[in-house]
């Protein structure tokens, strides 16, 4: 049933999706209705208006043969009383001499007399007496009519339909006049009967021109609609066609091709509209143009600004190496200077790198260089490449790592850096408790998690992290080390690679930070291998002994 | 004199930044080499002429001529070393100075102890040399003499394209990964950048290779690296 339904529903859907869709559709649809609806009433009223009349001027010539006739009957039989009233036929006979040559001449209606017989008698009981066709009185004069005239005095008509005699042929619409006839007292009979007479007049002829003219309404109206269809396809094609044009290049536009224009013709709303769209178009276009000129002049600013610093940099450098380098002959405090001016010049060169790649990654102009990395490998060289950091704050660093490789398409150099920059914030934030790195894959994609038990984040901070130069506590930032953009190149060179990174973090407790990458670059993945919330969460936020007692259990591993 | 000076290591610094190239002046005296400053592009190759360095320094970003340009001049007549110094770091940028026929590269800012362990290894291949005769493919490479010759015509080779050829040479059988070329030709102890690799296989190929799309002598190992061609007698 529902498979039917549906079968029934699928072109009224695709209906209904043109009339939404098609302005022109919805014209044509409109006119199309309207226009069938107008014709059927002037239709309906001229086919009336004409009936009526061919009708009305039948029945009026009808009306008065008839009268003529019954006057002719009556005065007949008023002139000629001595008749058996009781033999029909001779009363009916010496009608015929009036009535017969009049029905000869016009030979277009039949003339029904009816005897006296019982007023509930079939109308046969008297006969036709005389006719242009063949027809069946019984059938043809209404059972009403035949009362009523039998009844009251006066002439009655009534529409009918006259059956033929023999059976076969085909009836015809019909128009029965009938009206009392009185046959006077007579030697014999002292009191007068009653004959009634009937005139049959056929319509087919009418009904035949009022079914040509049926017809030529029809054919006409048909032809009308069509017409009004057509014309308001070809009136809306005119609107419409420009409108679709300026949408296929408004979206040519919006695909980049900013050179597209409408082609104007003339002066009409069409060509204005057209003048219009080209004027906005050249306006986004010199928009566009100047931000790219804009992104061009920055993007080219940094690269000169980054050469500007790096020349004297690399001078104050060696100064500084070479002082640091003599620095045993110097005494306390300016041999200790030279140290700190060592290190603040590899901060400043971390800074200066950083910030360089930040606006690569701005302008756009960061590109990824894929290969196949075993993710295994990235996380061991990143932990041996913080090794040292890790021993200074007293932090233990873990792996936890699948024997088999773990794949993925992407660029080593900065897989290698999200990593570094993960382990080291995590040391960085963890407070000397250990600090765990776990990878694991599924088909799709490959998940690693850098885990620590320090500080943690409020709520609400997990994606602050990730901003340039944010820090947790400005109060104590300066202690510590990093330049501040780790999480944010980490965050920009995970999104190149169409992969996560996200962090989860209780106060207290710690953090977790995610890197899901797909297996191929730019690919798709359904279930996440690692969960971002470590399991154990809830149960380290129970107590605070369990984070204290994973803390001092550093110092037996 | 001027003999002992000599084997100290002459070393052409070309930069217009002259607090740099007095500061590395300073480092590179104290390393034991023999600087001399040349502040201008258009005067760098008057001055390799007259003071025939064993090593030159050049930044990519001088005035008047390019440091790309003086790159390729000083290519077109000698084979001495050249190490850029560059302070940019994209790969396009990094390319083409190799592309231009210079042997390595050095991003700003460095650390003096960097620069002079890559300008010792460029310059310790002059140090070595004792008689040895090679065979790669249609060459015969003849390592004292520092010659290459295919029958009987000579090839001329930089010593980087040379010490790379005879490094392939001396084992045909073993297929070499950019990172231990890397580190046996360039002397790099740490893989770095492969791309150095690259393009001195492609410059090294069009000078020794009859024809350079279809390599016989330095042949690419997809995924791996490079080995020598079979020695064919020639």
């Amino acid at each position: 049933m529902p498979a039917q339904t549906s079968a029934l529903l699928a072109p009224l859907r695709s209906v209904l999706h043109l009339w939404r869709r098609s302005i022109q559709a919805r014209v044509v649809i409109g006119t199309l209705t309207l226009s069938t609806v107008l014709a059927l009433l002037a239709g309906w009223v001229v086919l009336r208006n004409v009936t009526n009349g061919v009708l009305d001027s039948k029945r009026e010539a009808a009306l008065s043969q008839a009268a003529a006739g019954f006057a002719a009957a009556q005065s007949r039989l008023d002139s000629a009383p001595d008749v058996d009233l009781l033999d029909v036929g001779a009363v009916l006979n010496p009608l015929l001499d009036v009535l017969a040559p009049r029905a000869e001449a016009v030979d277009d209606y039949g003339i029904v007399a009816l005897g006296p017989g019982s007023l509930t008698g079939p109308a046969s009981e008297g006969g036709v007496l005389d006719a242009g066709f063949q027809f069946d009185a019984d059938a043809s004069i209404p059972q009403e009519l035949l009362e009523k005239v039998r009844s009251t005095e006066g002439s009655w008509r009534a529409y009918t339909t006259i059956h033929p005699a023999e059976a076969g042929q085909p009836t015809q619409p019909g128009l029965v006049v009938g009206s009392q006839i009185q046959v006077p007292p007579s030697a014999e009979q002292s009191t007068g009967r009653t004959f009634a007479l009937f005139y049959i007049f056929p319509l087919q002829e009418q009904r035949e021109t009022l079914s040509v003219l049926r017809s030529a309404l029809i054919t006409t109206g048909a032809i009308l609609i069509l017409l009004l269809g057509t014309i308001a396809w070809l009136v809306t094609r005119q609107v419409v066609t420009p409108v679709r044009l300026a949408r296929r290049i408004a979206e040519r536009l919006a695909s980049g091709r900013l050179e597209e224009r409408m082609h104007v013709r003339g002066e009409d709303d069409i060509a204005r509209l057209g003048l219009s769209f080209n004027q906005m178009a050249s306006s986004l276009q010199s928009q566009i143009r100047q931000l790219e000129e804009l992104s061009r002049v920055q993007r080219r600013f940094v690269a000169d600004v980054s050469h500007e610093l790096r020349t004297p940099l690399t001078t104050v450098r060696m100064a500084a190496d070479v002082l640091h380098d003599a620095r045993q002959g110097f005494d306390g405090a300016t041999a200790r200077s030279a140290e700190l001016l060592q290190a603040e010049l590899d901060r400043f060169e971390l800074l200066l790198t950083d910030l360089l790649e930040i606006s690569r990654f701005d302008a756009g102009a960061a590109q990824l260089e894929l290969g196949d990395v075993d993710v295994r490998e990235v996380v061991e060289r990143a932990i041996e490449a913080s090794s040292a950091f890790a021993a200074d704050r007293d932090t233990e660093l873990t792996a936890s790592l699948p024997t088999t490789p773990c794949l993925v398409e992407a660029d080593a150099r900065r897989l290698d850096r999200i990593l570094r920059n993960l382990v080291v914030n995590a040391i960085n934030y963890g407070e000397g408790r250990s600090v765990e790195v776990q990878v694991a894959t599924t088909p799709e994609a490959v998940a690693v998690t850098v885990r620590d038990h320090g500080v943690g984040l409020r709520p609400g901070e997990e994606n602050m992290v990730f901003n340039r130069f944010w820090r947790a506590d400005p109060a104590r930032a300066r202690t510590r080390g990093g330049t501040g953009l780790g999480l944010s190149i980490a965050l920009e060179d995970t999104t190149l690679h169409g992969g996560r990174l996200e962090a989860w973090g209780r106060p207290g407790v710690g953090s977790v930070f995610r890197v899901v990458l797909p297996r191929r670059a730019g690919g798709e993945w359904t279930e996440d291998p690692l969960p971002l919330k470590p399991l154990d969460a809830d149960l380290a936020m129970v107590g605070a002994p369990y984070v204290r007692l994973s803390g001092s259990a550093k110092g037996a591993l | 004199m001027e003999h002992v000076r000599s084997q100290r290591g002459k070393v052409l610094v070309v930069d217009d930044d002259s607090s740099l190239s007095e500061m590395l002046t300073i480092v590179l005296h104290n390393e034991g080499f023999e600087p001399r400053v040349c502040a201008n592009g258009d005067k760098a190759m008057a001055v390799v002429r007259e003071f025939r360095p064993d090593l030159v320094l050049l930044d990519l970003m001088l005035p008047g001529k390019d440091g790309v340009d003086v790159c390729r001049e000083i290519r077109a007549e000698s084979g001495v070393p050249i190490i850029m110094l560059t302070a940019k770091s994209d790969t396009v940028d990094i390319v083409v100075g190799l592309e231009s026929g210079a042997d390595d590269y050095v991003i700003k800012p460095f650390k003096p102890k960097e620069l002079v362990a890559r300008l010792r290894a460029r310059l310790r291949k002059f140090e070595e040399s004792a008689p040895e005769s090679l065979e790669i493919g249609d060459l015969v490479i003849d390592v004292a003499g520092h010659s290459v010759k295919r029958g009987t015509e000579a090839l001329s080779l930089t010593p980087l394209e040379f010490d790379l050829l005879v490094c392939l040479a001396r084992k045909p059988w073993q297929v070499f990964t950019r990172e231990v070329l890397l580190e046996q030709v360039w002397g790099y102890r740490h893989a770095a950048d492969t791309r150095l690799v690259n393009v001195h296989v492609q410059r090294l190929r069009s000078k020794v290779e009859l024809d350079p799309e279809d390599p016989h002598i330095v042949m690419t190992v997809r995924g791996v690296g490079y080995k020598a061609g079979e020695p064919t007698g020639g």
